[in-house]
């Protein structure tokens, strides 16, 4: 509506002018304008009516003025948008549809699958809504409207910088800065679409309606993904909210236990949940040890980041994420080039900086799980870069491209995963011998107060500025870092953030399970630092896109620019390896969805939980279920139908089956057992890891 | 576009506004206390799709009820079936579901602009409300109060929540605000939840005590209201059924021959809730065919005076004086003015029962041929088809109905209809409140045949706006048009003498808040629950605090904020301030006790009930 009424003023002004400049030739104008305006309207009788009336002025010119013909335009515009209105709205629904697929759902319930288990819904980072409660005045009248996912973006472009003012955090407390109350959107509204088509978990709750489910057993167990796990329950009780529904359930459906479908890093909310619901008050839930074998029958994973993903440290160390941050997406070019000095890039890594749960997602387990300087243990991947283009290769190529990868080519210079953040190309590729090694003593930061007077040349604050060009250089001297080393370099470039994210979180590997320390919620969310609940029946799955090259590592360099405030690294994207290289504009990749490399996926269910392990003691059985990515043959599928990367997989009509049949009462076994396309088991064999 | 005309264009033309009373109550420093429970009422709360028929394809999870009504013009009939219930059981039809929005989001606005309780929302989360603290317990509002917790477990989660919050706020009660039907579904949930399962929640004698620390009631409805008679008898009531006004006035005279009205009328009789609504208590509370408790001390010009002109005011007296005719509104039904207002003697009534009696004798073969020829006539069924043309004759000659003899006349009108709803409503009073009989769930939503729970420390409170006539009775006419129409409809043409007589357009009027009469809404904490009754063993406080209505003084201020209408007040400033100081922590005494505009106690009085 907006558009269309600039559009009418537009063409206000527009005939103003020539009415002023031009005097009488205006008139011809106006009425050719007026004529294709007719045109539209001819098929009614209301236009032939105001032709009559039209005719009046004619025999009169003299007092035919300009601003009549204005009055005309506009009362045309507005009749044809009143009328094009009308007309979308007689229409019959049915016309304007696209025809849908039918989804697994229909096929599930005319095989007689009927809802049986209560299912439980964990979103992860990014995708779930945000509302305001509390702002600024510069929010005014944003109360209870969304600020983030859902309905459309239309206020980050209105008003950008108070909007990332309201999703930023407190940078020492990690909560709600003063004044500002931003809440996650509840019940099931909460994320099933992101943006306006643009579906997270609606296709899926779709289909589980087709087989009986309802409000009273489907729950979205919508929490603020920025805060960290335990934070959420200190500020809204959000994982006794979760606790106390899914009592709640399992008693009100019959005692039925409740399935839970978390997605991204709701799977390690959900693991945190796990632990947390078993321990005691003050810092757990308190339902004891017997409460997930009581309440819980699966937990199906989807996309789960359970080792970390490699862009949280990009998108830490220069906020250059590919897609984690959606946000970078939502900024448009123009501020990218800096031109209004809006300093977005640093903003919006200074908001990204503020919220904890982005550290959840660093790689953990170190250099044992991610490799080292000179192994890794993806050693020997192939990588294809025309999947990653799909949209411009046809069906036919993309075909041969597939058995291309099962053939396998032998590539030249092996990638080697293991150095997440090399800076400079040599860096990346030379061995670890001819490197000089990475001291985290080195990172003993020295002075920091003498560059103080950087503070007058821009608001946008990041912990950058209080470093010294020294330090920032002997950063990035031909080294690089792997995911061991890489924790130091954090806690060097930004020592406050780490310190009160590491409060909550935990990346190690744990050497004695049964140690004390382990109680403490910061290492709940680390399933290399926890063990399992104690719950035999219990089901887990870890169910995952493949086939997508994913960020793995990243080649760094000193960006050019030496203006106080910018962000002194960048991905150097002028880095290119050879055809069938792994390397792509300063990026490594490696198999996984898009964002979750299948290594951090994969590597719990394939080793880590399987069988009895310490991590597992109870046996828990593990199931992996990978699908490999299809791109959508046709626009009718819209974002696809067998896609495998980690958003639009939700819509995969081979995984919607899976859960849909778990949540019907199949067991794994049932449903099929393992199902692997990638090299997990091989990966996960490299792994020296003691169980 | 901006979304609403900015604040200094408004203070520009009416002068500085006062602050919202969430602002004023900040700077008082109140902050969140108890956790809130809001309880919406019928119509009010959204309604969405979860499995439908063909017709009804790409609505799944789509508002059918509320937001925008748009299905409702696109495709009226689709609609129509998708919001009926199942004429047996009053359940979903088959392959239909249509499920309560759950969350705030539910009733906060009615349609696009018409907030229910976004205001309310908006002022508590200025002293620091929300989603942890406040809570919408939505239900389905169709289904009888019973059925919600049997198809959807609601009731089960809304005990789940309450604990929940009550726990997760450090154990302070909930404060809860029920507002219209939402009233008698909180009664009714106060009495599930404490007896014992498989009929009750199983929380034991003292749940009630422990967590619920006042409940503030909002436009209650305790003993029902004439509007829902006139809505099963006719679907006239003026807005019960706001569906109607949904329908615009050119379908009434059927051009389509789409009978809307019919449709309408059957989707609404599958409501088992409307009929948790029809007056309570029978000639006692509601007045014999001589007496009323309201009398004529009502004044029925009152409305018309204050949106004139103050200036007026001394006027006052003399239209008191011309008003004093005497107004029958324990005629809850009359056929025919003049059998509206003349004395009970002089009306010659035929017995109902012989009426009946008669149809049965009188030739059944041709009644059944009556009713063969009906149903190919129309396409919609619709109870009335089966009764046949003497039935109605009959209905139509007995002439006087009072709130004791409309529950005949219903049962007889609409047999299936109010034997459905018979299991799950009653409308009687307890001679004996120990008797076994009332453990049963039929009568949890009458005040008038429960005892409230044992928790003396709980506060009730009854507000609601006074001032606007109210719809009280009505005049009936049979009418004449054709087989598959309504055959009976509100005699539009009987009007009172005087401009402020109480019956216009076959209305009579009383004082209430424009749904709700004030003897409804008042009566209970007036004098049913006042003090130690035996509908109140453990003498729970109750206070009754009323709020005059004041029309919007222009147009920039919306709805007013001084409004007492039923919906409306959701928005009265003096009512959203009463409501937040009481969920900051203020007892009722606090809050300055009862707050009496109407003639609420005189009535009380006049009253013979046994307490």
């Amino acid at each position: 509506m907006a558009s269309v009424l600039r559009f009418r003023k537009l063409c206000y002004v527009e005939s103003a002018v020539k009415c002023t400049s031009v005097g009488y030739e205006s008139f011809e104008i106006d009425e050719k304008l007026d004529e294709k305006e007719e045109d539209v309207l001819s098929a009614n009788n209301f236009a032939l009516e105001i032709n009559k009336k039209r005719k009046q002025p004619k025999r009169q010119p003299k007092e035919w003025r300009c601003l009549d013909s204005c009055c005309w335009i506009i009362g045309y515009l507005c009749t044809t948008w009143w009328l094009l209105l009308f007309c979308y709205h007689c229409l019959p629904v049915t016309l304007l549809r696209v025809p849908e697929l039918p989804g697994p759902g229909v096929r599930l319930k005319r095989e007689g699958l009927t809802a049986l288990h209560p299912v439980v819904l964990v979103p992860g980072i990014v995708t779930g809504g945000l509302e305001l409660w509390e702002g600024r005045p510069c929010a005014d009248g944003l109360f209870r409207k969304r600020l983030w996912g859902g309905g459309s973006f239309t206020q980050i472009f209105k008003r950008p910088l108070c909007l990332l003012e309201h999703l930023s955090l407190h940078y020492e407390t990690g909560l709600d800065p003063q004044g500002i109350r931003v809440r996650a959107v509840p019940g099931l509204v909460g994320a099933d679409y992101f943006a306006p088509g643009y579906f997270v978990w609606a296709v899926l709750i779709e289909n589980l309606a087709k087989i009986g489910y309802e409000g009273k057993n489907l729950h979205m167990a919508a929490y603020d993904w920025r805060l960290s796990f335990q934070n959420t329950e200190i500020r809204d009780h959000a994982l006794t909210r979760l606790k106390s529904k899914i009592e709640l359930m399992y008693i009100s459906n019959g005692y039925k236990k409740v399935v839970a479908v978390p997605h991204s890093m709701g799977v390690i909310y959900f693991l945190h949940f796990l632990k947390w619901v078993e321990t005691p008050p003050p810092m757990g839930g308190g339902g004891g040890p017997g409460w997930c074998a009581k309440h819980i029958k699966a937990v199906m994973n989807i996309g789960p980041a359970f080792l970390g993903v490699p862009k949280a440290v990009s998108n830490l160390f220069s906020a250059e994420g590919k897609d984690v941050s959606y946000i970078r997406a939502m900024a448009p070019g123009v501020f990218d080039s800096e031109i209004l000095g809006l300093q977005t890039f640093e903003r919006v890594m200074r908001m990204a900086r503020t919220w904890d749960s982005i550290v959840s997602l660093l790689p953990k387990g170190g250099e044992v799980i991610w490799g080292n300087m000179d192994r890794s243990p993806e050693e020997g991947h192939v990588c294809d870069f025309s999947k990653k283009s799909h949209s411009k290769t046809s069906l036919t190529t993309n075909n041969v491209n597939n058995s291309d990868v099962k053939r396998g080519f032998l590539v030249k210079d092996l990638a080697n995963y293991g150095r997440i953040i090399s800076f400079g190309k040599p860096a990346s590729v030379l061995h670890s011998s001819k490197l000089p090694t990475a001291d985290s003593k080195e990172f003993s930061r020295t002075s920091t107060s003498e560059n103080f007077n950087n503070f007058s040349c821009g608001e946008a604050w990041t912990e950058y500025d209080e470093m010294s060009r020294q330090s920032i250089q002997n950063v990035a001297a031909d080294k690089a870092y792997t995911t061991t080393t890489l924790l130091d370099l954090l806690r060097f470039v930004a020592p406050k953030m780490m310190r009160r994210a590491e409060a909550h979180f935990s990346h190690g590997i744990a050497e004695n399970l049964d140690d004390p320390k382990y109680n403490h919620y910061k290492y709940w969310s680390n399933p290399l630092e926890t063990k399992l609940s104690d719950a035999p029946d219990m089901e887990i799955y870890c169910m995952y896109g493949v086939g997508i090259p994913t960020e793995r590592s990243y080649v760094y360099k000193l960006s050019p620019n030496s203006r106080c405030k910018s962000i002194p690294y960048q991905i150097d994207n002028s880095v290119h390896g050879e055809d069938g290289s792994c390397l792509k504009g300063g990026v490594y990749f490696a198999d996984g969805d898009e964002s979750v490399p299948v290594l951090s996926a994969g590597f719990m269910c394939a080793k880590g939980w399987r069988g009895r392990t310490r991590f597992n003691p109870s046996g828990i059985a593990t199931y992996i279920r990978e699908y490999r990515h299809k791109p959508p043959t046709s626009l009718m599928e819209g974002r696809g139908i067998e896609s495998g990367s980690h958003v639009d997989i939700m819509g995969n009509f081979a995984l919607i089956e899976d859960i849909m049949r778990v949540a019907a009462g199949a067991t794994g076994d049932e449903i099929g057992g393992d199902q692997i396309h990638s090299d997990i088991i091989k990966m996960s064999e490299r792994i020296n890891l003691g169980l | 576009m901006p979304a609403s005309i900015p604040q200094y264009v408004t203070e520009a033309i009416t002068g500085p506004l006062t602050d919202p009373p969430g602002v004023k109550l900040r700077k008082e420093g109140l902050t969140v206390n108890h956790p809130v429970v809001f309880v919406p009422g019928i119509v009010t709360g959204g309604l969405e799709l979860w499995e439908g028929h063909q017709c009804a394809e790409g609505l799944f999870r789509k508002r059918l009820w509320g937001g925008s009504f748009g299905e409702l013009y696109k495709r009226p009939l689709c609609w129509a079936q998708h919001m009926s219930l199942d004429n047996e059981t009053g359940l979903d039809p088959p392959g239909i579901r249509v499920r309560p929005v759950s969350g705030l989001v539910a009733a906060d606005y009615f349609a696009a602009g018409y907030f229910v309780w976004a205001v309310l929302i908006a002022n508590l989360a200025q002293i620091g409300y929300e989603e942890k603290t406040m809570y919408m317990a939505a239900y389905d509002w169709r289904l009888s109060f019973q059925n919600t917790e049997v198809r959807d477990q609601t009731l089960s989660r809304i005990k789940s929540n309450i604990e929940l919050m009550v726990a997760t706020n450090g154990g302070k009660k909930v404060v809860v605000i029920p507002h219209s039907m939402g009233v008698l579904y909180f009664l009714h949930f106060m009495k599930w939840v404490e007896a014992p399962p498989p009929m009750g929640g199983g929380g034991g004698s003292e749940w009630c005590a422990k967590h619920i620390k006042a409940v503030m009631n909002i436009g209650g409805p305790f003993l029902g209201v004439p509007k829902s008679v006139s809505g099963l008898f006719s679907v006239e009531a003026r807005d019960i059924a706001i569906a109607r006004t949904f329908a615009p006035g050119f379908l009434d005279k059927d051009v389509f021959g789409l009978q809307t009205f019919q449709h309408l009328m059957r989707m609404t009789r599958t409501w088992d809730s409307t009929m948790s609504m029809i007056p309570k208590g029978g000639e006692t509370i509601w007045g014999g065919l001589d007496w009323s408790p309201e009398g004529s001390s009502f004044n029925c010009g009152a409305k018309t005076l204050r949106n004139n002109s103050i200036n007026n005011t001394d006027q006052i007296p003399n239209i008191n004086l011309a008003n004093m005719k005497n107004v029958n509104y324990g005629r809850i039904i009359s056929f025919g003015k003049d059998v509206a207002e003349a004395h009970s003697s002089k009306i010659g009534r035929v017995d109902l029962l012989h009426g009946v009696y008669m149809i049965i004798v009188d030739q059944q073969g041709s009644m059944k041929a009556d009713m063969l020829t009906n149903l190919t006539n129309c396409d919609i069924w619709i109870e009335y088809h089966d009764i046949g043309d003497h039935r109605i004759k009959a209905v139509a000659d007995y002439k006087v109905y009072t709130a004791g003899s409309i529950l005949d006349l219903l049962h007889f009108v609409s047999p299936k209809l109010m034997a459905r709803g018979g299991a799950h409503f009653s409308y009687g009073i307890a001679d004996n409140l120990d008797d076994p009989k009332y453990q049963h769930y039929k009568y949890w939503s009458n005040p008038l045949e429960t005892k409230l729970p044992d928790a003396p420390d709980m506060e009730i409170y009854s507000m609601y706006g006074v001032g606007i006539p109210t719809e009280r009775a009505y005049v009936y006419k049979v009418t004449t048009a054709t087989d598959c129409s309504i055959p009976f409809q509100i005699d539009t043409s009987a009007e009172g003498g005087s401009e402020d007589s109480c019956l216009k357009g076959g209305v009579f009027s009383a004082d209430g808040d424009e749904t709700v009469p004030v003897l409804s809404a008042g009566l209970m904490a007036a004098k049913g629950w006042r003090g130690k009754t035996r509908f109140n063993p453990s003498g729970i406080p109750t206070y009754i605090r009323e709020y005059s209505h004041a029309p919007p003084a222009n147009l920039l201020e919306g709805r007013g904020t001084q409004s007492g209408a039923h919906v409306d007040i959701m928005g009265n400033f003096a009512l959203i301030e009463d409501v937040i100081r009481v969920a900051a922590g203020a007892t009722g005494k606090e809050l300055g006790e009862d707050h009496v505009y109407s003639d609420i106690f005189k009535w009380a009085e006049r009253i013979n009930l046994q307490l």
